[in-house]
């Protein structure tokens, strides 16, 4: 490992984005093996890494607990207030980011014509009521912890606003993508200060991660 | 009994309120050996008088009403407050005119670490003190507040508002593309800043590569040698500041040509501070050489505050080692 990413502390995501994220580190010369190799620790200081859920990455990286970090467009999208450079778009990690209904006649649609208001759940609030605003229309917010795609079976809402990959989970659970919103794909950021600061060993990455 | 109080906002006890105390007299015993005479304004304005200065990111977060019906705000900063002051009570003064402040400020931030909704701030405005000398005064008697409350490793970041704005007018960018490219670079997003230079698709490939390395440039004065062409025209500026600064003041700048302040009221070289032991800046400031003329009297003007709350952690932090 070399004396340049040693003083760079990396927000790594778990879950989908992990193993890609590790492969990267990788590729840089950070021996990752440790964090492959345990599941339940958080904090691998030898090597610099901190593992925690995609949406806490720009939280620690904001603040500066993390230098750079990993984590999806998904997750800046929803918290556009977080002060942090996005340096590079990693490429993996691609979804979609989708409004969709029970397959058949659109009930979101229909919600629209007849009662002027869609109700859409998702675990993506801003991103949903940005989409809304700017195609002028009206949208009530369901926010759903967990399976968004339950929602609209229950007849709760008329629509989703959720992330996916493959669209497996929506074509089992009987929803077809009715517009596509944005694509999303793995970013790199850096916190303010530690971009200035740290600015040799942060561009150093950069330009690895940019000819790989 | 325990009684609340707005979010973001806190109390200070005697232990902290020294620290704090010994922090502020630092700065006031240099702002004093420079000339810089204290002032202090009020905490409410007309609203109306405020958005003269125009405040960008920096909304006012707190509005009240008065009996006869104004609008009141919280100040968000002093600067705006200041220039309508000198505009008002020192319309004929003797140039250039050097002020101080030790104050609070009011803003609706999310309420963090070192991040607060009421924050004292310290800090000094130059006016009528044009650039180059003007801005390397201000570099000057910042390094030597911060040297004074005894930070050590602080760096303080130096860009220019106008240069990638030069850049810009030279490839002829103009309209909506334009705007979209300078917000992609206020939010800080070189991802979207890459993605809308695409979008233009001029035909000079060179031009392309420059306009999307140039914003994120950081380094020392060997960073200006490297440009050429307009670039190297537009960091002129920077330059200028570069030759007036003494050595101890030279080497904690870090050039920073993609660097952008939330207040809108900047013209040119602009600056932060920074310290490893905090994740966000300490304080900084800049040029505003349009904003005494919004209030009627046109003058050039620099200035900076610290927020003294940050300073604090920073210093602790420093000191803990």
């Amino acid at each position: 490992m070399s004396a340049l990413h040693e003083r760079l502390v990396i927000a790594v995501p778990r879950g989908a984005l992990m193993k890609e994220s590790l492969d990267l580190l990788d590729g840089l010369g950070i021996d990752t093996s440790e964090v492959r190799a345990n599941d339940r620790k958080l904090l691998f200081e030898d090597v610099g890494i901190v593992t925690m859920r995609p949406s806490d990455v720009p939280t620690y990286v904001e603040a500066g607990a993390a230098d750079i970090g990993i984590t999806g467009k998904d997750v800046l999208m929803e918290q556009p207030e977080r002060e942090v450079y996005e340096l590079l778009d990693l490429g993996f990690g691609r979804c979609t980011m989708v409004l969709a209904s029970v397959a058949g006649d659109d009930a979101g649609a229909r919600a629209l014509r007849r009662l002027g208001v869609m109700r859409v759940a998702t675990k993506y609030r801003k991103i949903a009521l940005q989409h809304f605003a700017r195609t002028g229309r009206q949208a009530e917010i369901v926010e759903v912890k967990g399976s968004v795609e339950l929602a609209p079976l229950t007849g709760m809402v008329d629509a989703i606003v959720d992330l996916t990959a493959t669209g497996t989970t929506l074509r089992e659970n009987g929803l077809v993508v009715r517009e596509e919103i944005a694509t999303t794909t793995a970013r790199l950021i850096a916190n303010p200060v530690a971009h200035k600061l740290k600015a040799g060993a942060i561009d150093a990455i950069v330009e690895r991660l940019r000819a790989a | 009994m325990i009684h609340p109080i707005p979010s973001g906002t806190r109390d200070v006890l005697p232990d902290e309120m020294r620290e704090l105390r010994s922090i502020l007299a630092a700065a006031h015993g240099i702002f004093e050996r420079a000339g810089y005479g204290e002032v202090a304004t009020p905490a409410l304005e007309y609203e109306d008088t405020l958005a003269i200065g125009g405040v960008g990111g920096a909304l006012p977060a707190y509005r009240l009403f008065d009996e006869a019906g104004h609008v009141l705000t919280l100040r968000s900063d002093m600067t705006v407050p200041i220039a309508r002051l000198v505009a008002t009570r020192f319309a004929t003064a003797e140039l250039p005119l050097r002020l101080c402040y030790f104050a609070h400020a009011y803003r609706g931030v999310k309420p963090q670490r070192g991040q607060s909704r009421e924050f004292l701030q310290a800090g000094i405005e130059l006016i009528g003190a044009p650039a180059p000398a003007g801005s390397a005064e201000a570099l000057t008697l910042l390094c030597d507040t911060l040297d004074a409350i005894g930070l050590r490793e602080y760096k303080i970041g130096l860009g220019d508002v106008g240069l990638y704005q030069t850049l810009l007018d030279s490839h002829g960018i103009d309209g909506d593309a334009r705007a979209r490219i300078l917000h992609e670079l206020v939010s800080r997003d070189f991802v979207g800043l890459g993605r809308e230079i695409d979008q233009l698709l001029l035909p000079d490939p060179e031009a392309v590569e420059q306009l999307k390395r140039i914003p994120q440039l950081r380094g020392g004065p060997e960073l200006l040698d490297q440009l050429d062409g307009v670039a190297q025209d537009a960091a002129e500026g920077l330059r200028l500041i570069h030759d007036r600064l003494e050595p101890r003041v030279a080497e904690r700048i870090i050039f920073d040509l993609g660097l952008v302040r939330d207040l809108d009221y900047y013209t040119g070289a602009i600056f932060e501070v920074y310290d490893p032991k905090l994740g966000n800046p300490l304080g900084g400031g800049g040029r505003y050489d349009d904003l005494l003329g919004r209030f009627g009297r046109s003058l050039p003007a620099v200035g900076w505050a610290l927020t003294i709350d940050r300073v604090h952690v920073a210093l602790a932090g420093e000191r803990s080692e």
